[in-house]
């Protein structure tokens, strides 16, 4: 069936087969940021945002994004770079892999709640796995970044 | 020091968190045939029959390869990543008539789209044997059936193996007067221990993708730890000759171990070896999950002897490893069980290793991070722990009184002398930042709610001694700027960056003048590959070699150039200087374009001996004695990695490692059905920790210096994981008063065990 999507603001009409999940869709179209990690919405890694809201882009078929705005990572560069320089301050990325996801719904975080404590941290990033860092460094990095991003606010 | 141990980014960092396309699957063709596999529904049976026809007529389908399609005579390989000979027995074939465990490939298919290769999958029609499966590896050996009958199967060294009593390896080795000092010992702690078959879990599942590049040759890019092993491996496999391959790893989407194996590789290669087409795999996470090369499930016997002062007098160990259904790493893992937990313990007068190797028709295990050094750390840690319980000595005066140290010969250690090591020191940090003194190991913080505290130590090693080779080529461009290239594959671990460290410091630059390269068979130097904790200390040598001697050479160049001789000029990394006069790094490497020979060196390196790191951990929970629910408070650990050479990277290895460890400790469980079905076999089913399971883990670095390493440097990738298996398994038994002595320690089994406890 024919959809349209506007991805990272590009608009994208095309004819998609009706089980064809939007990871696999951003994929096709480029954004591989966007990474497979389990197929169960298990590990958070194919977080995209529907609208702007973040969702598993393995369970979401595509034809649900119709008529829609999707944002994946690549769509969010400035954003990327300004918080993933945290993460990489604190070799937290190690592998890389689960980052866009971790980015993505991170990004979402501070949008919704721009102070938040480490237990709200921890609760709305239950959802992205990761396997190198333990978690600890992606919390340094969150905490040292909202710490800039205030004092940055503060000085303008 | 100006670059090492500095916490420098990682080089890789900005392109990580902007979600570059760097991985394997972001880089294969868009043209590739995708690459999927039949894989068998028993545990053990014979292909009787065959019949592709069927399948190969729906639209969209190129080629489907069975046994039938393997020349008949062709050798027998093993899929682990291993120095040749490898340890690892030749006992697979790319397809075989038999299949030995649920998972096992049965055809490969090849096809343009995914959907058309599920229907085609369908449409295989397979008349199997069934045979009688070997499930329970305690009764693998001398069983009746064979996991591997076959006239052909080959070991190569000496491993004690015999394919004919269900045997991959069997070792015994000791030294002293074991069942004496037993015999003569005022206490002796005697335990079984089991550990399961964790899976490393990196976030990205196996890929690879195959091209036939201009020459003819076979193109492999494949998320692996081993470009140069993989290279060997698929030769073997498809019996073409190794200078037919190339071998090259984008960013890998972390290893763990799980990549020093030939998981994925030998597929697409031989679909386009055949095909002569770009063709790719990427298994999913089920795949990931149930035929691909976790930890070594062990049963471990311990009997350790020990005065009444606790003072461990001897160990005895027994260790028979779970294989499943082909070899990988599995002589050599078992022996980590003993040589990396036995040396811990410098007063020991005797000590008896002995090892079984078995075969079981379940999936092959492989390499994990620890590498069995974590299932022995955990049983005789345990037992030391249950030792300080019985003789009402604390835990860490316990250790204090025993520990190995700088300059002990440690002969369960393959008789090397002990030259650096912070054991004491981390023994005594952990111990103030847990609060050990002051808690207590066992409070109530109301009604059946406890809060309990265990400890534990871990060694591992520094690459495999006289094994493990580690290269680097050095490279002074016309700019000025040096080309560092390795094949040690940077999995997320951050080489790339801490061998760049080591290159600047040696060549007085910064380590943004360094451009790394690897790793790729046809243009790296030889190395072993990214495992063994070899890297570091390895790779780290030869590269701190290599800039020696380019450094040597740019200065002899200089000196020429200048009208001087080398002993009488001066390098501070920018220009080489005599007297008043100078020449820049760039008119050197100007001249040397110009004929005056060139500026790159080449060094390999290989270590007599493999310097242990130690790590100390501590961890507080909180346990819910009603539900068995534990919460783990805090982890802390203080790691002895001689230099760090990044003290951010090792920071947040020891993290990451800790919380692996965790994992398998309280949540990570395999289980086969019956019939041999992997029940944990997703994401959902097999529980790595998430970010809420841990309130925090923190880690202290107690350098000590390593005379063989660069700039002091040992491992640090592997003993990291090892700590939380004891520590967490003696907080509990604190907690319930009874001993655990099989991972993972579920809820139910503390709610269980503690109802038992008190009737």
């Amino acid at each position: 069936m024919t959809v349209t999507i506007f991805l990272n603001g590009n608009k994208i009409t095309e004819d998609v087969s009706p089980d064809e999940t939007l990871l696999s869709f951003v994929r096709s179209h480029g954004c591989k940021s966007v990474k497979c990690g389990c197929e169960t919405t298990n590990c958070g890694l194919c977080t995209v945002f529907l609208e702007d809201t973040p969702v598993l882009s393995c369970a979401l078929l595509a034809v649900r994004a119709d008529q829609k705005k999707v944002t994946t990572l690549e769509g969010l560069p400035k954003e990327a770079e300004e918080f993933g320089s945290f993460l990489a301050d604190q070799g937290a990325e190690q592998c890389g892999f689960c980052n866009p996801g971790l980015i993505m719904n991170a990004i979402a975080l501070f949008r919704e709640n721009p102070h938040p404590s480490d237990e709200e941290i921890k609760r709305y990033l239950a959802g992205n796995l990761c396997r190198c860092s333990g978690y600890e460094g992606q919390m340094r990095a969150i905490k040292e970044f909202v710490r800039w991003r205030d004092s940055n606010e503060q000085r303008q | 020091m100006n670059s090492v141990s500095k916490p420098i980014r990682k080089k890789d960092a900005m392109q990580l968190v902007t979600g570059k396309p760097v991985y394997t699957d972001d880089l294969a063709p868009e043209n590739c045939l995708i690459v999927k596999l039949l894989r068998s529904p028993h545990a053990n049976a014979m292909i009787e029959h065959i019949d592709v026809s069927k399948a190969l007529l729906v639209p969209g389908v190129e080629a489907i390869y069975t046994y039938l399609d393997i020349p008949k005579g062709s050798r027998r390989f093993t899929c682990a990543g291993q120095t040749y000979p490898e340890p690892s027995p030749y006992d697979r074939l790319l397809l075989d008539k038999h299949v030995r465990f649920v998972g096992d490939p049965v055809a490969i298919l090849a096809g343009t789209d995914e959907k058309a290769l599920q229907r085609a999958m369908k449409l295989i029609k397979v008349e199997y044997k069934v045979l009688p499966a070997v499930l329970d590896f305690r009764t693998a050996k001398d069983n009746p059936v064979l996991v591997h009958p076959e006239a052909d199967w080959e070991s190569l060294c000496p491993v004690g193996a015999d394919n004919r009593r269900n045997l991959c390896a069997h070792d015994e080795c000791g030294s002293g007067d074991i069942e004496g000092v037993l015999a003569s010992s005022d206490i002796v702690i005697d335990r079984v221990y089991h550990t399961k078959a964790c899976q490393q879990t990196m976030m990205e599942p196996f890929a690879t993708f195959c091209t036939i590049d201009a020459y003819g040759r076979l193109n492999v890019v494949s998320s692996t730890q081993i470009v140069f092993h993989c290279r060997r491996i698929i030769a073997n496999a498809l019996g073409i000759p190794k200078t037919m391959i190339r071998v090259s790893k984008p960013r890998i989407g972390g290893g763990f171990g799980a990549k020093q194996t030939s998981v994925s590789e030998i597929y697409p290669a031989f679909v386009t070896w055949k095909t002569k087409k770009p063709s790719k795999i990427v298994f999913t996470r089920e795949e990931t999950q149930t035929a691909s090369s976790p930890r070594h499930e062990m049963e471990l016997h311990v009997r350790l002897g020990a005065t009444k002062e606790g003072i461990v007098r001897a160990i005895d160990l027994y260790t028979l490893s779970n294989t499943g259904a082909y070899g990988e790493h599995g002589p050599t893992t078992v022996g980590l069980s003993g040589h990396k937990s036995i040396p811990l313990y410098g007063k020991a007068e005797a000590f008896r290793f002995v090892t079984d190797v078995v075969y079981t028709n379940v999936m092959s295990a492989g390499a994990y991070r620890g590498y069995g050094a974590t299932q022995g750390l955990f049983a005789v840690e345990s037992a030391v722990n249950e030792l300080a319980e019985k003789l009402g000595i604390d835990p860490f005066v316990l250790r204090e009184k025993n520990i190995v140290k700088e300059g002990d010969v440690m002969p369960a250690y393959y008789g090397e002398t002990l030259t650096s090591c912070a054991l004491d020191r981390c023994l005594q940090k952990v111990k103030e930042m847990i609060g050990w003194e002051q808690k207590g190991q066992v409070r109530s913080v109301g009604e059946n709610r406890v809060r309990c505290l265990g400890m534990g130590m871990a060694m591992q090693g520094s690459g495999i001694s006289g094994v493990d080779v580690g290269g680097a080529t050095l490279r002074l461009g016309e700019e000025g700027i040096y080309l560092l290239s390795i094949a040690a594959a940077d999995m997320g671990t951050g080489c790339d960056t801490t061998l760049a460290q080591i290159a600047a410091e040696v060549l007085d630059c910064s380590p943004d003048r360094i451009s790394v390269f690897g790793a790729d068979t046809d243009a790296s130097p030889y190395d072993s590959g990214s495992y063994a904790s070899s890297t570091a200390f390895v790779t780290g040598k030869a590269t701190e070699k290599c800039a020696l001697k380019l450094r040597e050479k740019i200065e002899t160049l200089g000196a020429s150039l200048l009208g001087a001789e080398r002993k009488d000029v001066t390098f501070d990394g920018e220009k080489v200087s005599y007297q008043d006069n100078f020449v820049t790094l760039s008119e050197i490497a100007a001249a040397s374009m110009a004929g005056r020979g060139t500026l790159e060196v080449t060094e390999c390196h290989t270590s007599p001996n493999s310097p242990p790191p130690f790590m100390v951990g501590a961890c507080e929970l909180e346990v819910d004695l009603e539900t068995g629910e534990v919460e783990v408070v805090e982890f802390d650990a203080a790691v002895d990695c001689g230099t760090p050479l990044n003290p951010n990277l090792v920071r947040v290895q020891a993290e990451g490692g800790i919380l692996q460890g965790i994992g398998m400790a309280l949540y990570e469980n395999i289980e086969y059905s019956e019939e041999g079905v992997a029940r944990h076999n997703s994401l959902m089913q097999y529980k790595i920790p998430t970010r809420m399971d841990v309130g925090r883990i923190r880690v202290a670095i107690e350098s000590s210096y390593e005379p063989q390493g660069p700039f002091g440097a040992k491992s640090v990738g592997e003993v990291v994981i090892n700590t939380p298996l004891p520590a967490i398994a003696d907080a509990l038994s604190k907690a319930v008063g009874v001993r655990f002595t099989e991972l993972p320690i579920l809820p139910e089994q503390i709610a269980l065990k503690k109802r038992f406890f008190r009737e």
